[in-house]
Parts: C-alpha cells; structure tokens; sequence
C-alpha cells in the first residue's frame, strides 16, 4: 500500500512550468529517491505535498487522506516531517530547544519534550553540541540539525531535501547508517532528493526522476541509471555518480 | 540554589524594604520603575517572545484605564470588577488587530503602523465619546487617602507601590514560566523563523494571537493601575504614541526578549530621565529641550554599545 500518492500534480510560476503533471507514490516503509537536475522541480513537489503551496492541478494523498488543502502545520500534524534545502535553524535558540520545538509537538511538557529531543540529538551526532546556539553550527551540522528537528515530530514520512549536500563522504555514511536503522528500527518511510548518489543508491530502493518540472523516469536505481533519457538529462551536467 | 535565585531573592527582599527607606518622592519614582517594568515585561510577549513589534501598546493601557475608570466614574464599581472588563475589552481588541493582520499576512513594519493605527483611531473615538468626558478628561474622585481601602483600590502611595511591586513580580513569574512552557518555545521559533515553526507543527496564527491576547490582558492591568494612581484620564495623553514608545523602551534598553531587560531597563530609563532633571535643576541650565537631548544621547549610546541591551552584556559579566 502506498503511504503517499501523488497525483498528476502541476506547480507554475508565472510563466515558469516548475512541476507539470506529476504522479508517484511511496510505498509505507519504502525508502524512494527523488533525483533531478537543477531546478528540475524537486523542492517546488516538496513544498507542495508539505503544504507550503497548493499545487494548481492533482491532488496528494497521504495514507489515503486528501492533504493538498492543508496547511503546513496540519500536514506536519498529519505525519510528514521535512527539512529546508536552504537550512532554516531558530538561530537564537540552542540547539536542544531547537529540536524541541518539534518534539513538542507530540509531548505536551518541556521535561518530556526536552528527553525525547536529547535522544534524537545523540542519535544523529549532535549529543555533545546540544546547548551551543544554533547559529554556531557549521553547514553540515546544521544539516543535521533539520533533521533532528523533523525527526523529533516523529513523523510517518520524512522528506529530506538534500541533506547529505557538503558532508565528507564518512560523514555521508553515518547519515545514510542513521536513515537506514530508522527506517527499519521505526518504520519511518522516507522521500529524499539528493544529488549525492553515493547516498541515493545506498538508501534508495525506488527512484523518481524529475527533468524540467515532468517525471522522466521511476525505478530501481539499477534500473534509472541505464535509462537513456536519463543519461541524457544528466549529460553535460557535473553528476556525482 | 543557583546565582540567579539567590540574586533574586536578595533583590524582592530590597524591593519589599523600600518604602522604609525611601521618601515620598523617592517612592513615588520606585512606582514608577516598577510600572514600567510590568509594561516593558508585556509588551515582551508579544515582541520579544513571539517577533510581533506592537508599536501601539498604549491602546491596551488606554482602554483598560477607561474600562475601570467609567465603572467607577458612573457607577461606584470598584476596580476589581473593573479589571475584568478592561482585560475582556483589550483581549477583544488585541484579537481583532492580530486577526486582521495575521490572517492577511500584514507583519513586520506594516503590522507595526496596524497597532499605531489603532490607537490612534481609539483616541479619536475617545475624544468624540461623551460619555467618558471626551476631549475634556475624566476625573476619578479622590478619597482622603491615609487608609488602604482595597475594595475601591484608594489609599496612601505606599499601598500603590505595593500593588505595583505585586504586579511586576507577578507579570515577571508569569513569563517565566511562560517561556519555559510550550507557548514560550512554539513564540521563539515564530519569533526566529515562521516558516520552519510552521513546518514542525505551530498553528502560527493561533499562537501569534495567543501572545497578543496575553499581552494585551496583561497591558490592560496596567491601564487600571493607571486610572487609579493619576485619576485623571485624557485621550491625547493617554493614547499618545509617546506612551508606546515609553512602554517599549525598557525592554529594547534593557534587552528584548528576556526576563530582566525589561526590569532592568525601566530602572535605568526612569532613573536616568529623573537624574538629568534634578542635575539641570542644580546646575540651574533651562534651555528648552535640554533634558531630552541627554536623554536620547544615553539612548544612542546604548543602542550603538549593547546592541542587545544591558542585561545580556550584564549577565554574561555576573556569570549568572
Ligand atoms: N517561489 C518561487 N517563485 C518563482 N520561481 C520559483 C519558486 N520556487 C522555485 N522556482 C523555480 O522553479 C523551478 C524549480 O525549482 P526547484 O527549487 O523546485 O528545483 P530543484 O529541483 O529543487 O533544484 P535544486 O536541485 O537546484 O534544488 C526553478 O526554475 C526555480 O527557479
Ligand atoms: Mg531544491
């Protein structure tokens, strides 16, 4: 059964077709990738199945519930955890109280709120950095920090936006290690873009492909890298394969 | 116990001491800190917890003012019914600001001329209100005043420094409490970045008009206060956005967004302003002005030095 369904959903600014006629779906407990060249569409479709605008045509459905009318927060509420390609971390905050304002989501009291973002904070690496302030972090950490913020709304479906973008490639592979046992320890279904492919094929077992706002591909990673209109969208592009 | 309690609690036993030690001008000047203290500490809420620059609070002390005061004008009710009506009228009017401007996504400096602009209608519909005296004022009758009469809030200056010290120190318990609390993390986050609050769940309009709503509940306390302390009310003094700016200037002083700028910012300002006084007084300087180029020349500096206010620089100095 598919946790997320897209359906044939368009985006346009002004002129610019920034998604046009987009349809996939993530299967629950799935792992897909969503790969594109730059400005292919990728976090305009983000932006609209985590409600940040109402695509202008289709409809998502999330665990079988209509959500393209939704607010962000509902949509949050709902079970879908994000994070901002352009990091957006509460700079004047540490970095526990951060994390805790997504974790208060689900508890109602600091003290909880404050054990179970210490936990998440430990879990991604950043145990020993937890009372900094925020705008101390460095990019990758504050990378980190995004998700950690996601995660501690304990979301169903985890939308990462480029994540791995700037991390050493060791650093790579604990976050790849990080996703994968959450994943499996806790179920959560994941939807990334990232142009790191080293992380796509470790985690990815479906990718989507995106090409000027249109779906040019889906499959097993085996199966998108040998597609031809793939290879040719890719062509001429510096790719990290 | 830590520093800061101990520091605080050294600091409500002065605060309680006070009166014995101080004239009645002097008293009446500590009244006027504290006021000052418990109006920077509201208008906190909405600006330094929650990011919503209200340049117009001197709506919610007007409003509130003359709630309770035309209960007690008209009808002999005391200020204790009063307080309740005043609370209920600036919660309705914040709630209609914030509504208007959060639902039409009027924020920044556009939100803060909506809260000029309500006051100033307000003080125009209170100069064409008979029934509040209009243009011309209204006076509370002032009782002989050597008693504490509670019920009707009359009595000597000490029994208003006492009110004053109760609400300051309630209005600084409130917030930190409320800052510890959920509501005081979901306004910090709008506070640094609406969209990702938003993104992790905050109804950002709910709890934007749930800071306004407490910090115009809050404000309009200080409005009776007010009533009852100067007894005289008038729409070009009371809602004059001199009176905003006054409100808002401990806490930028003082340091935005915590719990003792405000306190401690009401201190120096109110000092300061009463300082350069008697100093011009003594040295006997009377050109017209004067007072309020020292004052602003203070105000510059601070600004230009600490551009977070004292109490940060304070804090990190005294490790607290
Ligand atoms: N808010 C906006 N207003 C106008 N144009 C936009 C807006 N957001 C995105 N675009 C445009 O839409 C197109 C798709 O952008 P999008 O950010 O979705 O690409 P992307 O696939 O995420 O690219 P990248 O890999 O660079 O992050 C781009 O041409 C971009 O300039
Ligand atoms: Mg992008």
């Amino acid at each position: 059964m598919s946790l997320l369904d897209v359906r044939s959903v368009s985006k346009h600014f002004r002129g610019l077709r920034a998604v046009h006629e987009v349809s996939f779906d993530v299967a629950e407990g799935g792992i897909q990738g969503l790969i594109g060249p730059n400005g292919a569409g990728k976090t305009t479709t983000f932006n609209m199945i985590a409600g940040v605008y109402a695509p202008d045509t289709g409809e998502i459905l999330f665990a079988g519930r209509a959500i393209h009318r939704l607010r962000p927060d509902e949509i949050c509420a709902a079970g879908i955890g994000r994070t901002f390609q352009i990091v957006k971390p509460f700079a004047g905050l540490s970095v526990l109280d951060n994390v805790m304002v997504g974790a208060f989501l689900r508890e109602r009291h600091a003290a909880n709120a404050r054990a179970a973002a210490a936990k998440i904070l430990e879990r991604l690496g950043l145990g020993a950095k937890r009372d900094l302030p925020a705008s101390s972090l460095t990019l990758p950490d504050r990378k980190r920090l995004e998700v950690a913020r996601a995660l501690a709304t304990r979301p169903k479906l985890l939308l990462l936006d480029e994540v791995m973008a700037g991390l050493r490639p060791t650093e790579c592979d604990q976050m790849v290690a990080v996703f994968r046992e959450l994943n499996r320890a806790d179920g959560t279904t994941i939807l990334l873009i990232e142009h790191v492919m080293r992380a796509v094929m470790a985690l990815a077992r479906q990718i989507a492909v995106l090409h000027h706002g249109a779906l040019i591909a889906r499959g097993t990673p085996e199966q998108v890298v040998r597609d031809p209109a793939v290879l040719e969208c890719y062509l001429g592009e510096e790719t990290e394969v | 116990m830590s520093r800061a309690s101990v520091s605080l609690a050294i600091l409500a036993a002065i605060l309680v001491a006070l009166p014995f030690l101080l004239g009645n001008y002097a008293l009446s000047v500590a009244t006027l800190i504290l006021y000052f203290a418990y109006t920077g500490q509201a208008w906190n809420v909405m600006m330094g917890f929650a990011g919503q620059l209200s340049l117009g609070h001197a709506v919610y002390v007007g409003v509130g003012a003359y709630a309770a005061g035309s209960l007690f004008f008209h009808y002999g009710i005391g200020p204790w019914a009063g307080v309740l009506l005043a609370m209920a009228l600036c919660v309705a009017l914040g709630l209609i600001i914030g509504f208007l401007a959060f639902r039409f996504r009027i924020s920044g400096v556009y939100f803060a001329l909506l809260t000029i602009a309500f006051a100033e209608f307000t003080r125009i519909g209170f100069d064409h209100l008979d029934w509040t005296g209009g243009p011309g004022g209204m006076f509370l009758r002032v009782a002989q005043r050597d008693t504490w009469d509670l019920a009707n809030f009359r009595g000597p200056p000490l029994m208003y420094y006492y009110a004053m010290l109760a609400l300051a120190a309630g209005a600084f318990a409130l917030c930190a409490w409320l800052l510890r609390s959920r509501a005081g993390y979901y306004w910090q986050a709008i506070r640094e970045d609406e969209e990702a609050a938003q993104a992790l769940g905050i109804n950002t309009f709910r709890w934007k008009l749930l800071a306004v709503a407490i910090s115009a509940a809050m404000t309009a306390v200080a409005g009776v206060f007010f009533a009852f302390y100067y007894n005289n009310l008038f729409p070009e003094q009371i809602f004059h956005i001199s009176r905003s700016i006054e409100i808002i200037l401990g806490p930028v002083i003082g340091g935005v967004g915590t719990l003792f700028g405000p306190v401690l910012g009401a201190t120096v300002l109110t000092l300061l302003s009463d300082g350069i006084t008697e100093a011009l007084a003594a040295v006997g300087w009377e050109i017209p002005g004067i007072k309020q180029v020292f004052y602003g020349v203070v105000l510059l500096a601070v600004v230009m030095f600490l551009p977070n206010g004292i109490w940060p620089a304070l804090a990190r100095r005294l490790r607290l």
